[in-house]
């Protein structure tokens, strides 16, 4: 068992030092997480700690690709007005 | 209207840096601070509107890490506590920011003050940031230090920040209320594990306040910023200002709001209003009492580098300083020497302003009321940009007694260059919009076809006072109006007009 990170990551670093495992490593952007090192926190933490702290809806998922902070769970944005701005990166207000 | 600016290099940035003139308090609103702090802000480039002619700050991104969510700010960039929202810093280690510091310190002596603002919060990444200030402290002793915290992990980091050459702490207070506190943080991440609403609110003001007694009650100076949200905390930040000032922060940096659809962040694609530079006036007015109020503050891009509208941050690449030699110790008696030339420049200009003038029966004249007028300005005190190159303006009050500084609206320039003025149609009504409230507009220069539109809008442009100092220009204008009895019936009959 072990989280992945996606390429949604911004690097941000809030993660890294917060593993138990040292299973995350640094990258330019999107940053990874070792598989054999990853526990998923269990046993040091109740909740996997880099899923805690990452900053970005979707950029880390479990093992069958459901990402732990879904869109729209951490920012409160609305799912369709997520889906314009990602189409077309802003959202127009009648 | 700020143009985003999405970028890892530094050159299209300048116009949101705070290397342009005026970042600081204007002198007189330091006046009435406690001696002893105001001598270690007045040469601040940062709070002191004279000092910014002559020293230089940086920021270093060092700080990618944060540790909670503001609705303001998307995490896709850099912190919008501190630099303007959609910016993106380049991230550096402690050893980079290091070498990036000593090289700018030796090729730019004004430079004075070092700061660490991002692009997250700084003591969220408490390793890379204390390094960063350990080896300044020790190798660079003649260079402030400065930090710009949320506050969620402040209490913890006070006796670290004790030990360096720290000259102050800014910390983004934009609450006391946990119910409001709600409205700005969706989260924040406390003690393993993500808290939302207003639990975790409630967690980040309690350490905030904290962090700041803590602070002062150390002597370390506490700088508080925070961010008017219209119809969240507008009415509410009259109470911050006095709690915070109450338990010794020596500055209250009101800042508005920037949110744009286009830098994706919550209050932007929610549709959050901005607050208009007439309701930023008023609540900076109330809230300043007897306490310092910042009116100048830009929130600059967080990697800028320079004196004075210049940004050098391309002469400092990464790659450039891996291979620059830097000599510190020779460098260090260059910047003493630079440094007493400008605190003697600077002392004779204050003696100079203290003297006493000679005040022109000034009783005698009639009631006249306060108006307001823009001025373009590339820096140095004096009238000397064209109205359409001007990326801002800065508004003055101006009475038949005196004048203060209110602050600058930031526009887009009318007229990027004598080519690209396709659409300056639009952007002239920014332009006039970002007015509002201002009566007169000095520039050194105004087109025909501005002229004719802010005249329509009420607003008086001139032209006559090109290369004046400000404040001598300002005065002119208002004694002329004043003498012609145009400033006789109240402002509220002329708008209607
Ligand atoms: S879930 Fe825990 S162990 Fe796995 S990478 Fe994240 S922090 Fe490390
Ligand atoms: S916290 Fe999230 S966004 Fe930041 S580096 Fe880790 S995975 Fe990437």
């Amino acid at each position: 068992m072990a989280l992945e990170i996606t390429e949604v990551c911004v690097g941000c670093y809030a993660c890294e030092p917060l593993c138990p495992n040292e299973a995350i490593s640094a990258g330019n952007p999107v940053f990874t997480i070792d598989p054999n090192k990853c526990t998923e926190c269990l046993g040091d933490y109740d909740k996997p700690q880099c899923a805690e702290i990452c900053p970005i809806e979707a950029a880390i998922v479990d093992e069958i690709g459901d990402p732990l902070n879904p869109l729209g769970s951490l920012t409160g944005i609305p799912l369709h007005l997520i889906e314009e701005y990602n189409t077309t990166g802003t959202v127009v207000r009648s | 209207m700020e143009l985003p600016v999405i970028s890892n290099s530094a050159p299209e940035a300048s116009g949101g840096g705070c290397s342009s003139s005026g970042c600081g308090t204007a002198p007189d609103a330091l006046g009435h601070l406690p001696d002893h702090i105001r001598s270690k802000v007045q040469d601040h480039p940062c709070y002191s509107e004279e000092a910014h002619h002559y020293f230089a700050r940086m920021h270093v991104a060092v700080a990618p890490a944060c540790n909670i969510q503001c609705n303001y700010c998307n995490r896709k960039y850099d912190c919008s506590n501190e630099s303007r929202p959609g910016v993106v810093s380049e991230v550096m280690s402690p050893e980079q920011a290091v070498k990036k510091t000593l090289a700018v310190a030796a090729a730019i002596p004004q430079m004075t003050v070092l700061g660490i603002a991002g692009p997250g919060d700084p003591l969220a990444n408490p390793e890379r940031t204390f390094e960063t200030f350990r080896r300044l402290s020790e190798e660079a002793p003649d260079i402030k230090l400065c930090v710009s915290t949320n506050g969620l992990s402040l209490p913890q980091s006070v006796d670290e920040l004790a030990k360096h050459n720290i000259d102050h702490v800014t910390i983004t207070i934009n609450t006391v209320d946990p119910e409001i506190g709600a409205k700005i943080y969706p989260w924040i991440f406390w003690e393993n594990k993500r808290i939302f609403g207003v639990e975790g609110a409630k967690i980040l003001i309690e350490q905030q306040q904290k962090g700041l007694e803590m602070l002062t009650s150390r002597g370390i100076l506490v700088k508080v910023n925070s961010v008017m949200i219209p119809g969240v905390n507008d009415e509410h930040l009259k109470e911050v200002s006095k709690i915070v000032k109450a338990k010794g922060a020596f500055l209250h940096n009101v800042m508005p709001l920037i949110a744009e659809a286009e830098h994706g962040t919550y209050y932007g694609i929610m549709g959050q209003r901005e607050p208009t530079p007439l309701e930023l006036e008023a609540l900076q007015d109330s809230c300043s009492g007897d306490m310092s109020m910042m009116r100048h503050c830009r929130q600059c891009r967080a990697d800028a580098v320079g004196l004075l509208g210049e940004d050098r941050g391309e002469e400092f690449t990464l790659d450039k300083i891996d291979e620059m030699e830097v000599d510190y110790a020779t460098a260090m008696v260059e910047r003493a020497k630079v440094h007493q030339a400008i605190t003697s420049e600077l002392e004779m200009k204050r003696a100079l302003k203290a003297a006493p003038k000679f005040e022109a029966e000034a009783a005698d004249k009639p009631a006249t009321r306060p108006i307001r007028i823009a001025i373009a300005s590339k820096g140095g005190g004096v009238i000397n940009e064209h109205f359409g190159h001007a990326h801002e303006f800065l508004v003055y009050e101006v009475d038949s007694a005196g004048h203060r500084f209110l602050g600058h609206r930031k526009c887009t320039a009318y007229c990027m260059g004598d080519e690209s003025c396709g659409d300056g149609e639009t952007v002239l009504g920014q332009i006039i919009k970002s007015l509002e409230g201002v009566e007169v507009l000095l520039a050194s220069k105004i087109g025909f076809e501005p002229w004719a539109d802010l005249e329509k809008a009420g607003i008086q442009p001139n032209g006559e006072h090109a290369m004046e100092p400000i404040e001598e220009a300002i005065r002119a204008v208002y004694d002329e109006l004043a003498a012609a009895g145009k400033l006789d019936q109240p402002a509220a009959a002329k708008a209607a007009a």
